[in-house]
C-alpha cells in the first residue's frame, strides 16, 4: 500500500513537471526566444556564480580546517614520523598555494570574461615562453620534493642494525585478529610456519627450533621501550592485511608467504601522549588496513610505549614459548 | 506477400535500433547502459554511506532495496564491502570505461575526422554486445548465493581466492571474472576498432595535428587500453586458476578455517603487479577522453582557440607514457623492494609536469576568453577544478615516504573519487550537454543544467573534500563502522555531513535523468551547429543518415580551433567569431602552422 502510494506521488510528480516544463518552454517560444540559447542574463548569473562559489569554496576549506582540524593525529609518536611529517608540511606549504593561485585564475577568469557581445576573444594560439615557464617551474618544486622524499624512504625502509641495541618482534596477522612475539634472550626468532599451527600454538612455532624455546608470544597488547629500535616482522596466514600503526606513521603490509619488515624508534610513551592528547583513555593502535573480511573494521591491538625499566619488567613476566 | 513486408519491418528496427553497426547508434547504446549502471552504483554507494553516517542505525530503504544482505534494515557487515566492491567496479568499468570511452570515441571518431563510420561496424557491434552481457552478468552477480564480490575493486587474492575468506569469493566472485574477461574483449574490441579509424579513415586534410583535441584523447586512450587491458585478463585467468583447478600463482602458506592449504609458492604480490598494471593506466583510460571532451568545450564555449594545442597533445602522451611505469605507487607499503619503490615514487612525480601543463593551458584559454556559460562549459570548468584540487594530493601520496601513513585510508578514497571519479563524470556530463543536439537532434534545457551543476558540485565536493580529513587522522577506507575504535569516535560528525551531501547529491542526479529523458522525448530541435563550433560533426545533418554526410565526405582545410580569428584590422576574418574547418584559407590569411 505504502508502495503503491509512493509510486503514485512519484508519477504525478514527474507529470507535473514535464507540464511545467513544457509550459515555461511555450512561453518563451511565445515571446520570440530561441529557448535553449543561453541567454545574457542567464550567462551573467552563471559568471557571478562562479565568483561565488571561489569564495564559498575557500571558505569551506577554511571551516573544515576550523572544525576538524584537531581531529588529526597527534605529533608523531616515532622518530621517522617527525621527518615525513616535516615533509608533510613542505609538501602542503607546496600544493596549498598552487590550489588557492589556480582556483583564483580559474574562477576569476571565468567570471571576468563572460560572454559580452562588444568584446572579441583574443586570438591566442600558443607562447613557447609561458609553456617553458609552466613546465620548468613545476619541475623544479618537483625536483625538491623527490629528493627530500627519496632520502626519507631510504632512511625508512633500511631495517635496524642487527649489532645495535633493539627489540625484534614478530607480528601475526589472521582473520581477525593480531599475534605477536619478542625474540627472546637470543635475539633471534624461531621457525615458524603455517603446518605448526595446533590448539594453542596459534603462531605455527616449530617447538623442535632450538631459537623458537626462549621466544615469548603475547595476546593483547604489545610494550615497546621508549627510545630503543624495535624491528617489526610480519606474517599473515590467511589473506593479506595491513599493520597500520597511525601515531607512528607507520604501515606495513601482512602477505601469507612472504615475510615483510618495518622499524621504527618510539620517542613518547602512552603517559606522555596521553597528557599531549588530553585523554586519559588514550592508547596507541595497531589496526587493520586492508580489506581481509567481514569484521576487518574490528582487527586490533593496543600498544604500550613505557620506560625501557618497566618495558623490561613487564617481558620478564611473559612466558618463555617452551613453558607452555 | 504482406507477411513478408512485415518481417522486413521488424528486421528494420532489430537492426537499426538493437544490432545496430552505425556508430551513432553504438554510441547511444553505451551511453544508457553506461548510465544505467551509473545509477545502479550511485544508488549502491548512497546505501553504504547511510551505514558509515548512522552505523546501525535501521533503514526502511536499505531492508527495501536489499533484502537478505540486510536484517531489519542494517547491512550485514559482508554485505557492505560486496556493495563497496561493486560500486568501484560498476564505477570504474562500466561508467567510466565503457560509459565514457565507448559513448563518445563511438559518436565523435567518425564524425570530427570525417569517415563515414568506423573501420569494423560489425566488431564495434560486438564490443558493444560484449559490453551489455557483461554487464548483465555483473548485476547477475549481486543476487547469488554467498553475494556479490567482496574483496574490493582491486580482488587482491588470498581473499578473492578462497571462499572460506568471506562468502562473496564464491559464486559471486566467479562471476565477476567471467563478466571482467567478457567486458575485456568487448574493451579491446573497441579500442583496436578506434585506433585503426583514426589512423586510416580521415578525410582529405585532416593531418594528425588538425585533428580536434578530443580525438586525440581517445586515440591515446584506445592505445592504453590494447596495452594494459590484455594484464588484467592474464591476472584474472591465473585467479581463477588458483580458485578452481588447484593451481598455486598467487597463493602460499596459508591457513583458514582450521586446515592448512595445498597451495605453495605463489604470491599475492604478483597479483598485485599485473592488476596494477592495468589498473593505473586505467585511471587515464578513464580521465584522458574527459580532458579531452574538457578541451574541445572550453575552447568552443570561449570562443577562443585552445592555448598550446601541440603542448596538450604532447602532454597527453607524456602522461599516457608515464603512466605505464608508475603502478608501483599502489604498492608502497606491500614489501615490495624499497628501491622499486624509490623509482616509482620518481615515475610518478613526474606526472605532475604535464598535468599542470595541461591546467595552465585550460586556464590560458579562458583568459581573454568571451565565455558563454552553456551546461557543459559549467561541467568542464568543474572538471578543471577537480583535477586541480584532486591532483595536488597526488603529490602526497605519490611520494612513498608519505604514503606509508594515509595508505588504504580515507585520503586515498577523497584523492581518486575527485581527481579521477568527479573528473570524469564532470567530462561525461559535460559531453552529454554538448554533444545531446547531435545524438538526439535535441536540445537539454539550460535552466535545469544550471541546477544540475551547482547542486552536484557544492555536494561532491561536500561528500570527497572531509575525506581528507578523516584519512589525515589515521582513518582506514573499507571498514564498515568506525564505532570499533575509541579513537574514531569524534569522527561521527565527518561522516554524518558526509552522508548527507552523499543523499543530496543522489537526488542532484535525477534532475539530471529528468532533463535527459524530457529532452530525448519532447525537447526543442536543435540546429545544425547550435554552439557555432569548428569542427566537422557539426556540419553532417541533424537527422540520423548512414554514413554521416549526404554527398561527399567534405575536406579539411584548417584546424578545429580557429576561434574569433581576426584580420590586421581587427575584423572577424570570416564575418563570425568562428571559422569551420570545411572552410578554405581566404587569400591573405595566414594559417597559424596548421
Amino acid at each position: 500500500m505504502v508502495a503503491l502510494v509512493a509510486i503514485v506521488a512519484v508519477l504525478l510528480i514527474v507529470i507535473s513537471a514535464v507540464q511545467t516544463l513544457k509550459i515555461a518552454e511555450l512561453w518563451a517560444i511565445n515571446k520570440g526566444k530561441v529557448i535553449y540559447e543561453v541567454t545574457e542574463k542567464q550567462n551573467k548569473t552563471q559568471a557571478l556564480l562562479m565568483l561565488v562559489f571561489l569564495v564559498a569554496y575557500f571558505a569551506f576549506f577554511a571551516w573544515q580546517v576550523w572544525k576538524w582540524g584537531d581531529l588529526m593525529l597527534p605529533v608523531s609518536a616515532s622518530e621517522h614520523g617527525v621527518v615525513t611529517d616535516r615533509l608533510l608540511n613542505i609538501t602542503y606549504a607546496f600544493i596549498i598555494p598552487v590550489f588557492v593561485i589556480t582556483h583564483i585564475f580559474l574562477f576569476w577568469f571565468a567570471f571576468k570574461y563572460a560572454y559580452n557581445p562588444n568584446r572579441k576573444a583574443a586570438f591566442f594560439s600558443h607562447s613557447n615562453k609561458l609553456e617553458l615557464l609552466w613546465t620548468i617551474v613545476p619541475s623544479i618544486a618537483l625536483t625538491v620534493l623527490i629528493l627530500f622524499g627519496l632520502s626519507s624512504w631510504n632512511e625508512i625502509m633500511t631495517p635496524v642494525d642487527s649489532e645495535k641495541e633493539h627489540v625484534l618482534i614478530e607480528v601475526q596477522a589472521q582473520q581477525f585478529s593480531w599475534n605477536a612475539r619478542y625474540a627472546g634472550t637470543d635475539g633471534k626468532l624461531g621457525r615458524a610456519g603455517v603446518e605448526f599451527i595446533e590448539g594453542v600454538n596459534a603462531m605455527g612455532i616449530d617447538i623442535e627450533d632450538k631459537n623458537a624455546k626462549d621466544d615469548k608470544v603475547v595476546r593483547g597488547e604489545i610494550h615497546l621501550p621508549v627510545g630503543v629500535p624495535v624491528q617489526f616482522v610480519f606474517r599473515s596466514i590467511d589473506v593479506i592485511h595491513s599493520a597500520y600503526m597511525p601515531h607512528f606513521r607507520a604501515q606495513m603490509n601482512c602477505v601469507p608467504g612472504v615475510k615483510t619488515q618495518f622499524n621504527f624508534v618510539p620517542t613518547i610513551t602512552t603517559e606522555e601522549m596521553r597528557k599531549i592528547t588530553n585523554n586519559e583513555e588514550f592508547n596507541y593502535v595497531l589496526l587493520c588496513n586492508k580489506i581481509c573480511g567481514a569484521a576487518h573494521y574490528n582487527m586490533q591491538m593496543d600498544i604500550i610505549v613505557e620506560s625501557k625499566e618497566d618495558y623490561e619488567k613487564w617481558l620478564a613476566e611473559q612466558k618463555q614459548f617452551a613453558e607452555n | 506477400m504482406s507477411a513478408t513486408h512485415h518481417h522486413h519491418e521488424e528486421q528494420d528496427f532489430l537492426f537499426k535500433y538493437i544490432f545496430s553497426q552505425d556508430h551513432k547508434m553504438i554510441s547511444k547504446q553505451f551511453l544508457i547502459t553506461g548510465f544505467l549502471m551509473g545509477f545502479i552504483g550511485m544508488v549502491m554507494s548512497t546505501l553504504f554511506r547511510l551505514q558509515l553516517g548512522f552505523p546501525g542505525e535501521s533503514f526502511w530503504i536499505i531492508d527495501f532495496l536489499l533484502g537478505s544482505w540486510a536484517e531489519n534494515g542494517v547491512m550485514a557487515p559482508d554485505k557492505y564491502l560486496a556493495l563497496v566492491t561493486m560500486h568501484g567496479t560498476i564505477m570504474v568499468f562500466f561508467l567510466l570505461t565503457a560509459g565514457l570511452s565507448g559513448t563518445f570515441s563511438n559518436l565523435l571518431i567518425p564524425l570530427q575526422i570525417g569517415a563515414r563510420d568506423m573501420a569494423s561496424g560489425f566488431l564495434n557491434m560486438l564490443s558493444y554486445w560484449f559490453f551489455f552481457v557483461s554487464s548483465v552478468i555483473m548485476l547477475i552477480s549481486l543476487g547469488v548465493e554467498g553475494g556479490a564480490a567482496s574483496a574490493g575493486w582491486t580482488i587482491y587474492p588470498p581473499l578473492s581466492a578462497l571462499p572460506q575468506a568471506i562468502p562473496g569469493s564464491g559464486l559471486g566472485m566467479t562471476l565477476w571474472l567471467i563478466s571482467m574477461a567478457i567486458f575485456i574483449a568487448s574493451s579491446l574490441l573497441g579500442s583496436l576498432n578506434y585506433i585503426v579509424t583514426i589512423l586510416n579513415l580521415r578525410t582529405k586534410g585532416m593531418t594528425m595535428t588538425r585533428m580536434p583535441l578530443t580525438i586525440w584523447a581517445f586515440l591515446v586512450t584506445a592505445i592504453l587500453g590494447v596495452l594494459s587491458f590484455p594484464v588484467l585478463l592474464s591476472a584474472a585467468l591465473l585467479l581463477i586458476f588458483d580458485r578452481s583447478f588447484g593451481t598455486s600463482f598467487y597463493l602460499s602458506d596459508i591457513y583458514i578455517g582450521g586446515q592448512v592449504l595445498e597451495h605453495s609458492g605463489g604470491s599475492p604480490i604478483l597479483f598485485e603487479h599485473l592488476f596494477w598494471f592495468l589498473g593505473h593506466p586505467e585511471v587515464y583510460i578513464v580521465l584522458l577522453p574527459a580532458l579531452g571532451i574538457t578541451s574541445e568545450i572550453v575552447s568552443t564555449m570561449s570562443r577562443k582557440p585552445i592555448f598550446g594545442y601541440r603542448a596538450m597533445i604532447t602532454s597527453i602522451l607524456a602522461i599516457a607514457f608515464l603512466s605505464v611505469i608508475v603502478w608501483g605507487h599502489h604498492m608502497f607499503v606491500t614489501g615490495m623492494n624499497p628501491f622499486l619503490g624509490a623509482v616509482f615514487t620518481f615515475t610518478t612525480l613526474l606526472i605532475a609536469i604535464p598535468s599542470a601543463v595541461k591546467v595552465f593551458n585550460y586556464l590560458t584559454t579562458l583568459w581573454k576568453g568571451n565565455i558563454i556559460f552553456s551546461p557543459a562549459m559549467l561541467f568542464s570548468v568543474g572538471l578543471v577544478s577537480t583535477f586541480i584540487s584532486g591532483g595536488v594530493t597526488g603529490l602526497i601520496l605519490g611520494d612513498s615516504a608519505l604514503d606509508i601513513n594515509v595508505h588504504d585510508t580515507y585520503f586515498v578514497v577523497g584523492h581518486f573519487h575527485i581527481v579521477m571519479g568527479l573528473s570524469a563524470v564532470f567530462g561525461m556530463y559535460a559531453g552529454v550537454y554538448h554533444w545531446f543536439p547531435k545524438m538526439f537532434g535535441k536540445m537539454m534545457n539550460n535552466t535545469i543544467g544550471y541546477f544540475h551543476f551547482w547542486i552536484t558540485i557544492v555536494t561532491t565536493y561536500g561528500i570527497f573534500f572531509p575525506m581528507h580529513f578523516l584519512g589525515l587522522a589515521g582513518v582506514p577506507r573499507r571498514y564498515y563502522t568506525n564505532s570499533e575504535f575509541p579513537l574514531f569516535d569524534n569522527m561521527i560528525d565527518i561522516n554524518e555531513f558526509i552522508t548527507w551531501c552523499a543523499i543530496i547529491a543522489a537526488f542532484g542526479q535525477l534532475l539530471f535523468a529528468f532533463n535527459f529523458l524530457y529532452s530525448i522525448f519532447r525537447g526543442p530541435k536543435s540546429s545544425k551547429n547550435p554552439w557555432r563550433a569548428n569542427s566537422l560533426e557539426w556540419t553532417t545533418p541533424v537527422e540520423h543518415i548512414h554514413g554521416n554526410w549526404p554527398g561527399e565526405i567534405p575536406e579539411v582545410h584548417r584546424w578545429p580551433y580557429d576561434y574569433s580569428k581576426v584580420d590586421e584590422n581587427d575584423n572577424y576574418v570570416s564575418g563570425e567569431d568562428f571559422i569551420p574547418q570545411v572552410v578554405p584559407l581566404g587569400p591573405n590569411e595566414k594559417d597559424g602552422g596548421h
